[in-house]
């Protein structure tokens, strides 16, 4: 029994993980209606961009404010210069792009930083793991953030207009642009977002994963997952899916399936929410008008 | 400067002369590719770009090593012509690469080309075309398989054999106790699985009560460390890299395990696994070594380490003389020149490979004390052996005997 509960407890931390990216996934896709696959090597590049700052002396939570303002900045400029262009281009042309941008953040990390995998500080002390080893002082701290930036990304969409016309300008470019929105720079600002979010995650995933320029390749698969599961529309949804999916494969790779088909068990996770239930257990469907 | 490294040219090749064996002419229908009466042309691939790029210092120093030998008169008068390509570690790149150096340059064979799934890439290729593919940079046990694939021949201990000598360890040490064993799902991994299933035999389910696996893509282990926790093994086997070998030593002392835990020595790197997982957390843990480390104090006057330093300051003076890529690459060229010396005047690729395969026992330098390399017809492993290392407090010390799988 206390096996189970070790595997739940474990689970949770490692889903965690999953949910702060799929939170950076939901966040572009409300801003945007796309998947943007590079999320996962813009935070790891983000992540390298902090640790440098550290290295260089600057005390952590300096690193970590600068670091979001740098990937503020950086999404903003990408999307300005690499996806308006494409913006009347069709779907595929934009997934390309971002399996070209995926290889690219790849690529230049480990041509700046070399492939050597390294240790990230944690900003919530090294000291003794709780509730008997089974939770780390840094998993704790990092759900707590999770959930923070959970509920800013809620009410930010919820109770700011700036976010109701984000989503107005993802939802309905055409009558947002007549109602005065200015839908260029919500995509933008969507993408920043999305950026300083994933730089978030990068920061709080590297001290457990370890960094090195291939660190969230695995993670958002299952963050991809976790995404759709709890609803890609939803910024609830994917944490919830998220720290589901922890936990899912970790009973399933314990207890059901063995670790072979961990990996099966996510993707056929992906398949069947997409059969039967596309909108995910949190989200809401999307209708297009014709 | 120069005229003497003409005359200490002139003094070596005198004496290889006299120690050559009486001139070997090729065997009737004999393939002669790639060697003039000035040149022997060898070919090599190795990652300088991408991924493993950190393992380009290999190319770089074997290329130092033959512009030495070349320096001191080359090999039965003929100077070696070196031909270093880059794949990127991409296996699709490689088959490209061998099939520019076997069809265009006209090499008379590969050597050292490095990586696992990059060789598999060529494997079958340059047994078809039947050119040496010698003393390959990847410890995957099937370089070994004489019968199927005569013409490819390993190098270091194979994952396999690193298995073996654990098992045997074991065995010795805690005759009774459960074990749990943890390895990646792929070729790599699965010979830690083997290799401990030949020493266990059918016993093998018996002791290792909990095996369990990861893919490379997985984001952690953590589940993995607490199943075997739970399952009451007092050993644990990890095959893994230094990335999942640095949360198993990390998670296993968050949650008070503390198996007798021996770990592959793919990630016997401090920086890599060490550093990372937290130095505290690793003491006890148990790898396996085959090089001197160029760091251990004490190998500092050892004559090879003296050798090799002088070659590294003269050939390759802003080489990092405590990478262990170059006391790898040293070791191997030096298996590699010993073996076309060996040749004496017939390079057809018939006899290069069996040259390769008839090395008698010789001390390499920069292998352990007392370990040797050697190979048979039937034996296409050339080094068996390896000496345990246990972590403490900052460094790995070796202990024991050398163990021959």
């Amino acid at each position: 029994m206390e096996g189970v509960l070790h595997q739940i407890i474990s689970g949770i931390a490692t889903g965690s993980i999953y949910a702060s990216i799929s939170l950076a996934l939901v966040m572009i896709f409300l801003a945007t209606h796309q998947i943007n696959f590079a999320q996962g090597e813009m935070a790891m590049f983000s992540t390298y961009v902090a640790l440098t700052l550290i290295q260089a002396g600057v005390p952590y939570w300096g690193a970590f404010v600068l670091t979001l303002v740098f990937s503020f900045i950086a999404g903003m400029v990408l999307q300005r210069t690499l996806l308006e262009p494409l913006a009347r281009a069709p779907v595929l042309a934009s997934v390309g792009a971002f399996l070209g941008l995926l290889l690219i953040f790849n690529n230049i990390a480990g041509w700046i930083f070399t492939y050597t995998l390294q240790p990230f500080p944690t900003p919530f002390g090294a000291g003794a793991p709780i509730l008997g080893g089974m939770l780390s002082r840094h998993e704790l701290g990092s759900t707590a953030v999770t959930l923070v930036v959970l509920t800013a990304v809620w009410a930010f969409f919820r109770f700011t207009r700036l976010g109701l016309a984000l989503r107005g300008a993802a939802y309905n470019p055409v009558s947002s642009r007549l109602v005065g929105i200015p839908v260029a720079r919500m995509l933008s600002l969507g993408w920043g977002l999305a950026a300083a979010i994933g730089a978030i995650a990068g920061m709080m995933v590297a001290p457990i994963v370890f960094l090195d320029p291939n660190m969230m390749a695995g993670v958002l698969l299952y963050a991809f997952a976790g995404a759709l599961l709890g609803g890609i529309t939803s910024p609830l949804g994917a944490v919830v899916g998220g720290v589901l999916m922890g936990v899912i494969e970790n009973i399933a790779g314990a207890y059901i399936v063995g670790t072979e088909l961990k990996l099966t068990t996510a993707l056929v996770i992906i398949v069947v929410v997409l059969v039967f239930k596309p909108s995910g257990l949190f989200g809401k469907t999307l209708a297009n008008r014709v | 400067m120069k005229r003497r490294t003409v005359l200490a040219g002139l003094g070596l090749a005198g004496v290889g002369g006299l120690a050559a064996p009486a001139i070997i002419r090729p065997a009737m229908g004999a393939t002669v590719v790639g060697v003039t009466k000035t040149e022997i042309k060898i070919g090599h691939i190795v990652p300088y770009s991408g991924n493993a790029s950190s393992y380009g210092v290999g190319g770089r120093s074997h290329s130092a090593f033959f512009k030495r030998v070349n320096d001191m008169g080359g090999v039965a008068g003929r100077k070696i012509n070196f031909i270093s390509l880059d794949d990127g570690y991409n296996p699709a790149k490689t088959v490209e690469q061998a099939r520019r150096l076997v069809e265009q340059e006209q090499v008379a064979f590969l050597f050292n080309p490095l990586g696992t799934p990059t060789n598999t890439a060529i494997h079958r290729y340059m047994n078809q075309r039947k050119v040496p593919h010698l003393f390959l940079a990847t410890s995957a046990d099937k370089w070994g398989d004489y019968k199927a694939f005569p013409w490819t021949i390993g190098y270091a201990p194979s994952y396999r054999t690193e298995a073996q000598i654990y098992g045997k360890y074991i065995k010795q040490q805690r005759p009774n106790a459960k074990a749990a064993l943890i390895y990646q799902n792929d070729d790599f991994g699965k010979d830690y699985l083997h290799g401990l299933q030949d020493v266990y035999g059918k016993d093998f389910d018996k002791t290792f009560i909990k095996v369990v696996t990861y893919e490379a893509s997985d984001a952690t282990v953590d589940s993995q460390v607490v199943t075997m926790k739970d399952s009451g093994a007092e050993v644990l086997v990890t095959g893994a890299i230094p990335k999942f070998s640095a949360q198993v030593i990390r998670k296993a002392f968050d949650i008070g395990w503390k198996p007798l835990h021996i770990m592959s020595n793919v990630s016997a790197s401090i920086a890599s696994t060490i550093t990372p997982a937290g130095p505290e957390k690793a003491e006890g843990v148990i790898t396996s070594q085959y090089l001197k480390d160029p760091t251990d104090p004490d190998f500092k006057d050892a004559p090879d380490m003296k050798e090799w330093r002088e070659f590294m300051a003269k050939y390759l003076p802003d080489g990092d003389t405590t990478d262990a890529n170059y006391v790898y690459a040293y070791s191997v060229a030096t298996l590699m020149h010993i073996v076309l010396k060996q040749c004496g005047e017939d390079f057809s690729r018939e006899n290069i490979m069996k040259q390769a395969s008839n090395v008698k026992k010789v001390a390499l330098p920069l292998l352990l004390p007392n370990m040797t390399a050697a190979t048979t017809p039937t034996d296409f492993r050339p080094l068996k052996q390896l000496q345990l290392a246990r972590w403490k407090k900052d460094t790995w010390e070796r202990f024991g005997d050398i163990i021959g799988a």
